[in-house]
């Protein structure tokens, strides 16, 4: 039967499983629209800018384990997708973009609303296409859904010329895929899974470090088993919050520059480290010739590019993460080893460590503590939220003071850093899971960067909660300010501007303020009762307060800054 | 450490921007490529020269692995193989020098493809030693104009490219 492009696309998302693309309508994607107008079975979540959109699948896939789809136009329409495509790219989550383009006569015209995407998305997108001839459609999404899906997952971007979705052709689905040139390993090696054993079997002073690729890989179950049957501590980083328990005894919580003071003690003091799909990055290294200096590295990751490519490492296996703990598991279990009674002096080491550097801050009656506002939200959340965050300290306080015991609760842009993501993927992530608390814990400057999502939200009746930490500032920039750059305060100071609360009655949600640390509680309780509109909730909170430990950036991630030092030392230079 | 690293790719329009993009993206060098058709249509070859420590050269061949349009990557340097490449200068000798030059043409197997009144241009072919030690000896007959292809390698018979 022929069909025309758009009606081949839909057809093909609907093969592919798709119930929710988020997008932009524009001039040269009006077929796609127009054939969405009469769909049934996929539903498209207008948003209110093209960035919004992206991230909202984003935060969809990452809440879903789905791919996320958007669609948008071509020229602004496409530019405006790339921080979110880079965003997906960095934190390896698995996103289908459609662009339209002009018709293929015009490319390289310079027409109206012509931009080179897949120009400029090349090296953010793990692949692109450029469809050229309708009859390649087809196989195109095809391709498209199983790179981004498959493998280290990531952002695939199709740009669709005007004339290939307003064409006709033959409508051909494409029951297999295979790409010649892609062909991702999933099992490790057999030997380095026996000498991995090995090296675990002989350590005294383990560390697993695990990373995004347990969640992405779904191995939290296989982590659990091998951290409880070996006996080995586990912490994680930003991206593997939820990959292992956060409140398990093994559990030593976050690693890095604002890692805990336990973890980084334990993994500089370790004589094996075992990295579980991660990658080394430099908020998580340190400086890296003094990175855990005394470990052996086992390094499992999925993406042989990760391996060496940030530090030494002296065993690498290169597989699912899935499927190398589950080998790796049996040879262990094989063993039959004592291994809690070998591990004994280690694990009280570690206790003692984390007793004597608890996370911590000062509670003041007076005046709200972010932390304060975060602990509380994990509170009454039972610990069950989906947690969203923007970028900067709100990032790392809800990191380090709400504990996240499974995967997919936590969604936060790691690598890319993207200051706006949080909000957007709050309302992806609610409109995978519509039954579920979704929170978007912000800054009061990161929210303003996609703030017109609240639309969005309140169109669709989305009861996402936004936690704003309002303290007037850019606070990790300010913090920076603070101990590096002799307090001044250069073009970090917003003036709490604007009135959030205001705001969001403008648009039809629901705003709520708490001035005093009393106020917390009921405001939180309020917002986690509506369940038919977003919710703003303003809390006015110190704007002194900083995130604490710290490394400072080029130092080891034992020469760690606590609350109590209120100047950092001299020798501690800031390096960018 | 220089190393000769052939790609093989699917013939498609934007692979070269791929390959050169991860290069320029990451701060790698190319010092020379050289893209052609394979026997098979669909498949072209590219070779590739690049310095780098061993680290560096093996985040090239990954990344290079990484491309899904990359259907293979060989690394020349632990390959036995024969390099060559081709090169075309424009020399003036002068009327005196015209016999020595073509002499010395004659003895690096050069060959005269074009001749004018005040230029000769020789062809000459293979790896980087003879062709730097070519360039050098050509360079007092004053060279006009210069052009290389880049060079090309292969592999020797029954040498197994890992």
């Amino acid at each position: 039967m022929k069909m025309s492009g758009a009606e081949i696309l839909i057809e093909c998302l609907k093969r592919e499983g798709v119930k929710h693309i988020f997008g932009y309508p524009g001039g040269v994607v009006l077929n796609i629209f127009d054939v969405l107008y009469d769909e049934k079975e996929i539903e498209l979540i207008l948003t209110r800018h093209e960035q919004g959109a992206v991230h909202a699948a984003d935060g969809y896939a990452r809440a879903s384990g789905k791919t996320g789809v958007c669609i948008v136009t071509s020229g602004p329409g496409a530019t405006n997708t790339v921080t979110g495509i880079a965003t997906a790219s960095m934190d390896s989550i698995p996103l289908v973009v459609f662009s339209g383009q002009v018709p293929t006569m015009l490319i390289g015209n310079d027409a109206f609303q012509e931009a080179d995407i897949v120009g400029i998305t090349r090296p953010c997108t793990k692949h692109n296409y450029l469809v050229k001839d309708i009859n390649d459609l087809a196989r195109t999404v095809r391709e498209a859904f199983y790179i981004a899906s498959t493998g280290r997952p990531g952002p695939v971007l199709i740009d669709l010329p005007k004339d290939v979705t307003a064409g006709t052709a033959e409508f051909k689905w494409p029951e297999e895929v295979s790409i010649r040139s892609y062909n991702p390993t999933y099992h490790g090696n057999k030997w380095m899974i026996r000498q991995a054993a090995q090296m675990i079997a002989k350590s005294k002073k383990p560390v697993i470090m695990a990373g995004g690729g347990v969640i992405i890989s779904g191995a939290a179950k296989e982590l659990r088993e091998l951290a409880e049957t070996a006996a080995i501590p586990v912490t994680t980083t930003l991206m593997g919050l939820g990959g292992f328990p956060g409140s398990h005894r093994l559990s030593m919580g976050m690693l890095g520059m604002h890692g805990t003071y336990y973890a980084n003690k334990a993994v500089q003091d370790a004589d094996l480290l075992i990295g579980i799909g991660v990658r080394f990055d430099d908020r998580v290294t340190g400086r890296t010739s003094a990175f855990a200096p005394g470990a052996k590295i086992i390094h499992i990751d999925i993406d042989p590019t990760s391996i060496r490519k940030n530090v030494r490492v002296d065993l690498p296996v290169v597989g699912d993460v899935k499927n190398v703990l589950r080998d790796i598991l049996k040879i262990i279990r094989e063993q039959k080893g004592q291994w809690e009674a070998v591990r004994k002096s280690w694990l009280k080491q570690i206790d003692a460590w984390k007793r004597e550097k608890p996370l911590s801050y000062t509670f003041d009656k007076k005046i709200i503590k972010p932390e304060f506002v975060v602990e509380k939200i994990y509170e009454i959340s039972k610990g069950r939220a989906i947690i969203c965050t923007e970028v900067g300290q709100n990032q790392m306080w809800a990191a380090q003071f709400y504990k996240y015991d499974e995967p997919r609760k936590w969604l936060s842009s790691g690598g890319l850093g993207t200051m706006g993501y949080g909000f957007p993927a709050a309302i992806g992530a609610q409109i995978a899971c519509p039954g579920k608390l979704v929170v978007d814990i912000a800054g009061d400057g990161s929210i303003q960067m996609n703030i017109q999502e609240l639309a969005t939200a309140v169109v669709n009746r989305l009861p996402v909660k936004v936690a704003i930490l309002n303290n007037g500032y850019l606070g990790m920039v300010r913090q920076w300010q603070e101990l590096f750059f002799r307090e001044r305060y250069s073009h970090t100071r917003l003036d709490t501007v604007p009135d959030f609360v205001r705001v969001a009655e403008a648009y039809g949600a629901v705003g709520l303020r708490a001035v005093k640390p009393e106020e917390v509680e009921p405001v939180i309780r309020e917002a986690f009762s509506i369940k038919d509109r977003p919710v703003f909730m303003d809390f006015i909170v110190d704007w002194r307060e900083k995130v604490f430990p710290m490394v400072p950036a080029g130092a080891a991630i034992d020469e760690m800054i606590f609350e109590e030092e209120k100047k950092p030392e001299k020798k501690l230079k800031a390096v960018k | 450490m220089r190393h000769t690293i052939s790609v093989l790719v699917e013939n498609k329009f934007g692979v070269l921007s791929r390959v050169s993009g991860l290069f320029s993206g990451r701060g790698f060098n190319i010092e020379s490529l050289s893209v052609g058709e394979t026997i098979d249509r669909s498949v072209s070859l590219m070779t590739i020269v690049t310095t780098g420590d061993d680290q560096i050269v093996e985040q090239i061949t990954k990344q290079l692995n990484k491309l899904i349009d990359v259907i293979k990557v060989v690394d020349f340097m632990d390959v036995d193989h024969v390099e060559r490449e081709m090169v075309l200068l424009k020399v003036s000798p002068r009327k005196n020098d015209k016999s020595e030059f073509l002499k010395l043409a004659e003895i690096f197997r050069g060959r005269i493809v074009d001749s004018g009144p005040a230029t000769f241009t020789v062809e000459i072919t293979g790896d980087e030693k003879k062709i730097a030690a070519f360039i050098e000896l050509v360079k007092p007959y004053g060279i006009k104009e210069f052009v290389r292809t880049g060079k090309v390698a292969i592999a020797r018979e029954g040498v197994k490219k890992t």
